[in-house]
């Protein structure tokens, strides 16, 4: 790969960037640089709390796209599978308040990963077993979360109890980066081990070469032996799971209660960063952070007081950053080939 | 030719019909299964959409966007694209008519409201042609760049309207100052409204007629030209197509646009004959909703207006619905991606009713747009 060939992947692209931001962050906010306003507002260390805050959901839906459409199943219902995790998490919650705490949030996010982990499982069974269009299947699935969260939501029901930061003792202590990263409640720590444990298991274990196989040319794959269609099921459901639990983050640690709609689009933002990452675990991570730090931005540009620029331009950024990119305006980024259609093994009789 | 008429229209209408009336099977076990009543409930649900009156006038009232939503839809499916970006479309057909219809104060109606729908339809044409550009010049999938549009779309028209900050915001170009903290436009000016068929209290306006004229506008273009023949030719096989000589790339930038037209215009008529203004809070959902419009229609253009019909009835009994049987509105979402699932995958109707598989199934939807790539 030659130097210009890295710069046309827009994985790395996002990264460069994300990582220019963090050291523009320690730099702001440990030297005399930090007194202008404008640089305050875009490298505070409230901003970068605001963006990781928002990156988790989408990074654990972007996982989640990752982990299906490796293995050759489009997602597009991960806001589906988003808000029927956080319905489940909230419903656990509301049935085990009376438990003690830590065990009632454990039962939420167990709630989240399962109902998330079924939704997978529908729309693996309609796009393999039914051969419904992936798109539809995943518009289905879409439909129904918000349906059937919407039909059984009690209005008045109360979750008690959120996670809390747990502060991770010597590494929390390092300047700035110390209070983003290592003070933070568990399901954030939970996403960015996820991040490096996904990125492990897809390119350096036996099941990551067999999954990705089953993606980029499934007959090669059932060919070696490859039981190119359980992968895909097993997958589906995994994905799905994250998918639940980045629904589950936003209940039990960012908000404590359930809105109807509560991951308003934060699904489709996960579809956009797992593009924009090039369906790779770390550039998700890096374009979740990028689209995350562009929510923040609008908040700490609302806080400053800074009227010039509509915050529905800035809300804009991620959407059109990711058009950019599928059109390999400036970097190309390139999809499983095989995803999306069914796989028979020869000789089945449809 | 009557009785074979019939027969294909039967055979047609079966998976559809059945789809359906399994949806509220399921919908009723599930009402069951909550601790709701589903005869109560349905009683509600069918009296609020067919009954004389109010009831079938707001069930006409739903079906009309829907019918040009589910049109822009199923023509995307005929060129093979899938088109998830009709409720963008929508919006930003929404806010081109209301930007024409507010503003020009003393033109004639006559050219008024031609003028106002006009630049309703261009601007879904402009939302619509987008992808469809991007995918001939770059491969970029439609489905993407569509999901994507519809959120630029809901920014871009929640800025237009919206009304400042607290903090002194810039407001956005199409905010009525008059409304004060409220993000809105003014009304749209009396000569570029969509006059009424029926007046209040039945308020169904002559776009109901503008929507009917459409569809078979579209049943003609797809069936009955040239044009609609290539269409549907690169929808079925693209490399035949091409080798056929037609020029595939044009033939799907022209699909999207008119897609996008139809959605504009859905945004259109809603807002010059109905709410005459804009609100964010006026979502662009009718345009999801055209996804499952369009497979309950089998995308052709007569079943289209059917199942807009249909799913305008359960939009409009809702209401009354959840009034008199205190079951929440929101069981006609599940029973809605219900009758998706099934008409998507009508093998599990057929194995249900123990039916057995048409000979000539050449059309099916599950051929449509295969991966990213595709």
């Amino acid at each position: 790969m030659t130097s210009k060939a890295i710069w046309r992947r827009t994985s790395i692209i996002g990264g460069i960037l994300a990582v220019a931001i963090v050291i523009m962050v320690i730099v702001v906010n440990t030297t005399g640089l930090g007194s202008p306003l404008w640089l305050r507002v875009l490298f505070g260390v409230s901003a970068l709390n605001f963006t990781l805050r928002a990156a988790v959901p989408l990074v654990l839906g972007a996982l989640s796209g990752i982990l299906c459409e490796r293995t050759g199943i489009i997602n597009i219902g991960i806001e589906g599978m988003m808000l029927a995790g956080a319905f489940a998490a909230f419903v656990a919650k509301v049935a085990t308040n009376d438990w003690p705490l830590p065990a009632s949030l454990l039962i939420g996010v167990v709630a989240a990963l399962l109902v998330g982990g079924l939704m997978g499982l529908l729309h693996a069974l309609l796009s393999i077993r039914f051969r419904v269009n992936q798109i539809i299947s995943g518009t289905v699935i879409i439909i129904l979360a918000t349906g059937f969260s919407a039909y059984l939501f009690d209005r008045d029901a109360m979750a008690v109890g959120r996670f809390s930061a747990i502060r991770i003792p010597i590494l929390a202590d390092i300047p700035v980066v110390g209070n983003i990263l290592f003070d933070n409640p568990p399901i954030t720590y939970m996403a960015l081990l996820l991040v490096v444990f996904v990125h492990v298991a897809l390119f350096y274990t036996r099941w990551g070469l067999r999954t990705r196989a089953c993606g980029e040319h499934p007959r090669a794959a059932d060919t070696v032996g490859i039981p190119v269609n359980r992968y895909r099921y097993v997958n589906t459901c995994i994905g799905g799971a994250l998918a639940g639990l980045g629904g589950g983050f936003l209940v039990l640690e960012a908000v404590g209660q359930f809105q109807e709609g509560m991951t308003a689009g934060r699904g489709f933002i996960s579809l956009a960063a797992m593009i924009f990452g090039n369906w790779n675990p770390f550039g998700a991570l890096g374009a979740s952070i990028l689209f995350g730090y562009t929510q923040a931005l609008q908040n700490e540009l609302l806080l400053a007081g800074v009227t010039t620029i509509p915050r529905q331009f800035v809300s804009m950024l991620p959407y059109v950053v990711t058009i950019i990119a599928v059109s390999g305006f400036v970097g190309r980024v390139r999809p499983p080939a095989a995803e999306g259609q069914v796989y028979e093994t020869e000789g089945t009789v449809r | 030719m009557t009785a074979s008429f019939v027969q294909r229209m039967a055979r047609v209408m079966l998976i559809p019909v059945l789809a359906v009336v399994t949806a509220l099977v399921i919908g009723a076990i599930i009402m069951l299964i909550f601790g709701d009543d589903p005869i109560q409930a349905y009683r509600g649900l069918f009296g609020g959409a067919f009954e004389w009156g109010r009831p079938i006038s707001t069930t006409i009232r739903k079906m009309t966007p829907l019918i040009l939503t589910g049109l822009s839809v199923a023509l995307a499916f005929k060129a093979g694209l899938f088109n998830i970006g009709a409720s963008g479309q929508f919006l930003m057909g929404t806010i081109a008519s209301v930007a024409v219809g507010t503003n020009f104060a003393g033109l004639p109606a006559f050219i008024h409201l031609p003028f106002a729908i006009l630049a309703g339809i261009a601007g879904g044409m402009i939302w619509g042609a987008i992808p469809g550009i991007l995918k001939v010049t770059t491969g970029a999938h439609e489905v993407i760049v569509t999901i994507m549009l519809n959120y630029i779309a809901a920014n871009f028209v929640g800025w237009t309207v919206y009304a400042g900050g607290s903090q002194g915001q810039t407001p956005g170009p199409l905010w009525d100052p008059t409304a004060g903290a409220v993000s809105e436009t003014a009304d749209v000016l009396a000569s570029a409204q969509i006059p009424w068929l029926i007046g209040p209290p039945y308020r169904i306006h002559y776009g109901v007629i503008l929507a009917l004229v459409v569809a078979l506008l579209v049943w003609w273009l797809i069936y009955k030209t040239v044009l609609g023949f290539e269409i549907r030719t690169v929808g079925l096989n693209m490399k035949a197509a091409r080798y056929a000589g037609m020029r595939v790339s044009q033939r799907i930038i022209l699909a999207m646009t008119l897609a996008g037209g139809l959605a504009g215009l859905a945004g259109t008529i809603e807002t010059l004959g109905l709410n005459h203004k804009f609100a964010p809070e006026f979502s662009g959902a009718v345009g999801f909703e055209g996804i499952t419009v369009a497979l309950l229609g089998q995308t052709h253009p007569l079943g289209v207006v059917l199942s807009a019909f249909l799913l305008g009835a359960l939009d409009a009994g809702a209401t009354r619905m959840q009034f008199d049987s205190g079951v929440a509105a929101d069981i006609i979402q599940i029973i809605q991606a219900m009758v998706l699932i099934f008409v998507a995958a009508p093998i599990i109707i057929r194995s249900l009713f123990r039916l057995r598989k048409p000979a000539n199934d050449v059309e099916s939807t599950t051929t449509l747009s295969t991966g990213w790539t595709g």
